[in-house]
């Protein structure tokens, strides 16, 4: 049976992630990164950031909430059991900062079959509450089996 | 640190998760997939043991560039990555990478991060403003 693509174009409307500065100082404490602006206010302030300041991986944190209804949604079809995250890309532009609210839309770039495999790409665009883009997401989901 | 010609390398990042790192990491990121942090439901699914996230590893990756500038968040634009072998906990990730294209303040890194013979991320593209 050949894949389904009539979900290729559809877009999910944003999630609304609001960033705080504990969460930002557990996301940098479980990869080790120690700089002081992502733990301090005052060293983040120090150095121009308006308050503490996310890893750039944190984009993780507050776009990946805006692709599970895109994953799960019964017009994609995605056997969820048998996936894996096969790739990923971030683009970034304004830093994340604590206080910010970012809105993270998401869109499905592909769906396409090969080797028996089916991938399934997803793209998330995450802009802050003064609509600065902040992060741009390109997630690449493999199946296997399909 | 802005004089950087093609071929330099990045600092050599080594780190050993332990066993509650995936814990962790779950609890941080919100990704509470089992396979994660439940040994027994990922051998009952054929896997070795609980893995480690693809994006912990890219978390690593993104950390070793950051060296590059001092640790300063703004200065990756861009990073690309493939997940391919499957990382676990309490084995050690090296994360290496070269400079592979040099224009001014922008320099591109190709980054590897691995468990022994493992690559747990490959063909990773790191764009630096620095």
């Amino acid at each position: 049976m050949p894949i389904k693509t009539d979900a290729v174009g559809k877009e999910w409307p944003g999630s609304t992630y609001q960033v705080g500065r504990e969460k930002i100082k557990e996301y940098a404490n479980a990869l080790g990164i120690d700089n002081p602006v992502h733990h301090d206010v005052e060293a983040a302030h120090a150095v121009g950031f308006r308050d503490v300041v996310a890893p750039p991986m944190f984009a993780v944190v507050y776009s990946s909430p805006a692709v599970a209804p895109a994953i799960l949604d019964p017009e994609v079809e995605l056997n969820f059991a048998a996936m894996v995250h096969g790739g990923q890309e971030f683009v970034w532009d304004e830093p994340a900062c604590s206080g910010d609210e970012i809105t993270t839309s998401s869109k499905c770039l592909s769906i396409e079959e090969k080797d028996g495999k089916g991938f399934y790409v997803f793209e998330t665009n995450s802009v802050n509450q003064d609509g600065a883009q902040v992060a741009r997401g390109t997630w690449t989901l493999i199946v296997r089996g399909v | 640190m802005a004089d950087l010609n093609v071929g330099d390398q990045v600092p050599e990042l080594r780190v050993t998760p332990d066993k509650y790192l995936p814990h962790r990491y779950a609890g941080a990121s919100g990704d509470f997939n089992p396979i994660h942090i439940d040994d027994e439901l990922a051998k009952a699914v054929g896997l070795p043991r609980n893995i480690l996230h693809g994006l912990y590893s890219m978390g690593l990756v993104a950390k070793a560039n950051a060296a590059l500038a001092d640790g300063d968040p703004r200065a990756l634009k861009r990073l690309s990555v493939q997940m391919r072998g499957m990382g676990v906990p309490e084995q050690e990730i090296v994360v290496t990478g070269t400079v592979k294209s040099a224009d001014g303040n922008r320099v591109v890194v190709d980054t590897v991060a691995a468990q022994g013979e493992t690559a747990l991320i490959k063909n990773a593209e790191a764009e630096l403003e620095l």
